[in-house]
């Protein structure tokens, strides 16, 4: 049977909840204030940790707000999203002294939510240097862009495809972890600063390429991935088979149970994304939610607390199993998979989601002038300056490192706006960076 | 953004954050990174007569996992040549033109030793003078430091050595070893200073190694009893300060010094009376950096209090710091205790059943261990509070007495107090 109102809204409740002002003081009275501290060498945007706790602990709330937002305008975001047992957290020295590292997230959760109850950013755009930016997606690289070329003084234009700002932060990161309201408010923070936003306004649809290098002196294109990629089996169009980013978008934007789930949830897939879908399936009420691999449990591509969360809502999971095909009557009623012996094996289902990861948006960038992109469609850039094999074009996030997390998004995001103040664009004398090193892609790529 | 800038006796500096005279200040390449962090001024360590230092020399107290609560040393004055001292001095003052520099000075008790170290060191260019009157060991055994600042005569005469030849503001530091700091700051102000810098560190015996049975620091089995700082004497120095900035005669600027470590210390100090303040501990425990939250804290507070500049903060709490003859007998307060807030610790109830005044009682019914107020019983004293580790649990009301006010002086002339808490027939 269907959950009630009040238990789908528990099991979608946040994981972490808030500090009072007590807890977050103790906790930063903890903090070493290590020099050159670990924390912030393994944080891709490079907040200085220690310096924001101390303001904690001194009572300096706007001061330390002002830190995080600086290094990363997307702090509020990060400290409910980021995989800190990866980064940050992992990093403190504390997780070997006492084995219990300073909560840093929630820490950084408690500064940051100081501006977005004020609605507005601890700091101001930078005097007018004359020279603009257009930003291609308001996702969390090019709102990060966005907000650092306003600090750098230049004049910018955020184009939007769709009606919503923040990209995947509103309408895919799991809602116990960021509601779509709490990152919508954040990326409200930025319009504070002074960028124009475009709203519904897409490149190759409302506007072109050409338009926007003849408007703007730079452009940054921050697009993300575009949608899941297709298993390629037949009755892959069967009723009841979706794939993850509809399924969870609709999650995070339509009331809880007005989005229909099956009772037997079959998830293809086991990366990041496939255990959002799993668990959110199960926690919406169905009585089964598995997932089937193609690959062993050592080479899933998901992080481990991902992996023990989905365990502990007690989803399934089922190894070295490549989807061969959907069965059904108008529905799908079966999903059949090939095991690693060669024998086929097929579970009762009325719904499969497809979560294999993110296609690039290769219409759009292919058309983009001048763009270079590698064998697997990633936008290639410079490491430092972001910079494209178009001198005047810059890139950052999903579409250039195939998907990683919302922090490196905006890291590229902020590096690209110093990178095209370093590169003097739209200056008498533009220059290309001549470092030879190229970003590349981590684990969920 | 509130304006930070200040200036104490003519010196001026960009804010009110110096470094004091100390290991933090012994070399030009460490003050000029202090400035480059942040710092507004800096008080060079103590020049004077060569000197030659033990290996170990410092101590610290520790309070229940926070390191260096209290920092002791048996260090001297600068261990560096003087001529070397004087080149860094110049060259640091030159590429620092708008950041404030003091010279702390130590030498024999002789009027021609004075005047000449006086005018080498005013050559250098420097803003300032500071004459150390403080250091409580080693060299007081030699007749300087807390020797002079002890005996107000001396200090008095000292100054006024200084006083004929400098050209500069001279800043007396005072040693806080003293009955009363009034004294001594008086005798500073007949001699001629400009203004006056304190504490200096309280003399200390760190602790026994209950292994060795040596004291700390231990130089080789044996040590010797050295100077006290760091957050555990803060409060002793709020006093000093406070009490030379009231007193009629002195009136002179202050920059106030003892465990300052963040801007809300820093804030504290300027209240009650000091212009600028002088950190030694904190930069010793963290380094420079700590400045950067010194600035944007205290900056950020004076915006969100309405004060457009530090300076106009300075000795803002004074006339609230008064004599205890003056404070009001029929002001009462009793303790409230938020029931929803209580985690039933009791450690209010122990804590004044045993150690106080009988005033909060344990409601047992329901199987509850509820500490309750009694109110007729409660002296409003503040110890529950202070025990209570939930913040905001306890909270003490004002008491309507309607009585006007009383104090033991009106007290002692009759004047009627209010029905108060009573304790004559336990
Ligand atoms: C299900 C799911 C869960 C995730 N969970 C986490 C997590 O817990 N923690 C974490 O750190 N990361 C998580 N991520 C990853 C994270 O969301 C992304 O790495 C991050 O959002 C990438 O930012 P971006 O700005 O590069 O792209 P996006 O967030 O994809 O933003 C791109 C923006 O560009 C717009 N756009 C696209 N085409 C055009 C066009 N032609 N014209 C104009 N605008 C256009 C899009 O509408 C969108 O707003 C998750 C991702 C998914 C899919
Ligand atoms: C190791 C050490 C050496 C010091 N040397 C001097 C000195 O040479 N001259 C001086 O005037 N004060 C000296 N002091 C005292 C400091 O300047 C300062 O007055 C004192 O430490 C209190 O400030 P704090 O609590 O911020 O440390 C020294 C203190 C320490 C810890
Ligand atoms: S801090 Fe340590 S390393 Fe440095 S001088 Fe002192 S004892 Fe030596």
């Amino acid at each position: 049977m269907g959950l009630t109102a009040e238990q789908i809204a528990a099991n979608f409740a946040e994981v972490v909840p808030a500090m009072t002002e007590a807890e977050a003081r103790a906790e930063a009275n903890r903090c070493l204030y290590c020099y050159d501290a670990p924390c912030t060498r393994a944080c891709p945007t490079h907040i200085d940790v220690p310096a924001f706790i101390k303001k904690i602990a001194t009572g300096n709330l706007r001061g330390s707000a002002r830190v995080i937002l600086e290094a990363n305008v997307m702090g509020g975001s990060c400290a409910r999203a980021c995989p800190v047992e990866e980064l940050c957290e992992g990093a403190c020295v504390e997780a070997m002294h006492e084995k219990r590292p300073i909560q840093i997230a929630r820490l950084q959760r408690h500064a940051t939510d100081w501006a977005l109850a004020r609605k507005e950013l601890p700091f101001r755009a930078g005097a007018d240097i004359g020279r603009s930016v257009g930003v291609v997606g308001a996702g969390p690289a090019g709102l990060s862009c966005a907000a650092e070329a306003r600090r750098l003084g230049f004049r910018v234009t955020v184009y939007e495809a769709r009606e919503l700002l923040g990209g995947l932060n509103t309408t895919a990161i799991a809602d116990y972890k960021l509601t779509a309201a709490t990152a919508l408010a954040e990326a409200e923070l930025v319009k504070g600063l002074g960028a124009e936003f475009r709203l519904g306004c897409a490149v190759g649809r409302e506007v072109t390429w050409d338009e926007l290098l003849q408007k703007h002196d730079a452009v940054f294109v921050g697009v993300g991935l575009g949608g899941t990629r297709r298993l390629g089996v037949p009755g892959e169009n069967l009723k009841g088979v979706m794939d993850a980013l509809t399924f969870i978008e609709e999650l995070k934007l339509k009331p809880k149970r007005d989005v229909w789930v099956g009772r037997r949830v079959c998830v293809v897939g086991a990366g990041n994304t496939a255990i959002d879908a799993v668990t959110q399936a199960k926690r919406l009420g169905a009585d089964v939610s598995f997932i089937a691999y193609r690959r062993g449990e050592a080479e899933k591509p998901c992080y481990d607390f991902e992996y023990d969360l989905a365990k502990k809502d007690a989803c399934l999971f089922y190894w070295h199993l490549a989807p061969v095909r959907i069965e059904g009557d108008g529905r799908v009623e079966r999903a059949v998979f090939k095991g690693a012996d060669g024998r086929e094996v097929a579970f009762e289902t009325d719904m499969v989601i497809v979560a294999i990861g993110q296609a690039p948006r290769s219409d759009l960038l292919g058309s983009a002038p001048g763009v270079k992109r590698d064998e697997k469609g990633r936008v290639v850039v410079d490491a430092v300056t972001k910079q494209t094999s178009n001198p005047r074009i810059f890139a950052g996030g999903d579409c250039v490192n195939g998907g990683k997390e919302v922090v490196n998004a905006v890291a590229d995001g902020k590096a690209a706006a110093r990178g095209i103040e370093k590169m003097g664009i739209g200056t008498e004398k533009p220059r290309r960076h001549e470092s030879t090193e190229v970003s590349r892609s981590g684990k969920n790529g | 953004m509130a304006d930070l800038r200040i200036d104490i006796a003519g010196v001026k500096s960009p804010n009110p954050f110096w470094l004091a005279s100390a290991p933090p200040t012994n070399t030009g390449d460490q003050v000029a990174r202090a400035f480059d962090t942040g710092w507004g001024g800096a008080v060079w360590k103590t020049l004077g007569e060569p000197i030659v230092n033990v290996y170990s020399r410092y101590g610290a107290v520790d309070l229940n996992g926070v390191k260096m609560m209290g920092l002791n040393n048996i260090e001297l004055i600068t261990d560096r040549t003087l001529d070397v001292n004087l080149r860094e001095i110049r060259d640091v003052k030159r590429r620092y033109p708008k950041h404030a520099l003091i010279v702390s000075l130590m030498v024999e008790s002789k009027r021609e030793a004075w005047h000449d170290i006086v005018k080498r060191v005013e050559d250098t260019g420097c803003d300032g003078l500071e004459l150390n009157f403080g250091c409580p060991h080693g060299m007081s055994e030699r007749g300087m430091g807390s020797a002079v600042g002890q005996v107000p005569e001396y200090a008095c005469q000292i100054t006024g050595w200084v006083k004929e030849v400098a050209r500069t503001p001279v800043f007396v530091k005072l040693t806080p070893n003293v009955s009363d700091i009034v004294f001594p700051g008086r005798a500073a102000k007949k001699g001629g200073a400009d203004a006056i810098s304190l504490i200096n560190t309280i003399n200390s015996v760190m602790g026994v190694d209950l292994d060795t049975l040596a004291p700390n620091p231990s130089v080789g089995g044996k040590s010797s009893h050295g100077g006290y700082c760091g957050p555990a004497v803060k409060p002793i120095a709020l006093h000093m300060v406070s009490a030379i900035a009231k007193d009629p005669e002195i009136q002179l600027p202050i920059s106030g010094i003892g465990g300052i470590s963040t801007w809300r210390d820093a804030a504290e100090f300027m209240l009650l009376g000091a212009t600028t303040v002088q950190v030694c501990t904190a930069v010793m425990h963290h380094g420079f950096r700590i400045v950067e939250d010194m600035i944007d804290g205290l900056s950020n507070w004076l915006d969100d209090k309405g004060f457009a500049r530090a300076q106009d903060i300075v000795g803002r709490s004074l006339p609230r710091v008064v004599k205890w003859e003056e404070l009001n007998l029929n002001y009462q307060h009793v303790a409230t205790i938020d029931r929803a807030k209580c985690i039933e610790c009791d450690l209010c109830y122990i804590a004044c059943w045993d150690g106080a005044h009988q005033a909060i009682r344990l409601d047992t019914t329901s199987g509850m261990r509820r500490p309750v107020v009694i109110d007729e019983a409660c002296v409003g004293c503040n110890l529950c509070k202070l025990v209570c580790p939930v913040e905001g649990c306890i909270s003490m009301s004002p008491r309507e007495t309607g009585a006007p006010g009383v104090t033991w002086k009106d007290y002692t002339k009759g004047a009627k107090l209010a029905p108060r808490a009573h304790h004559d027939n336990h």
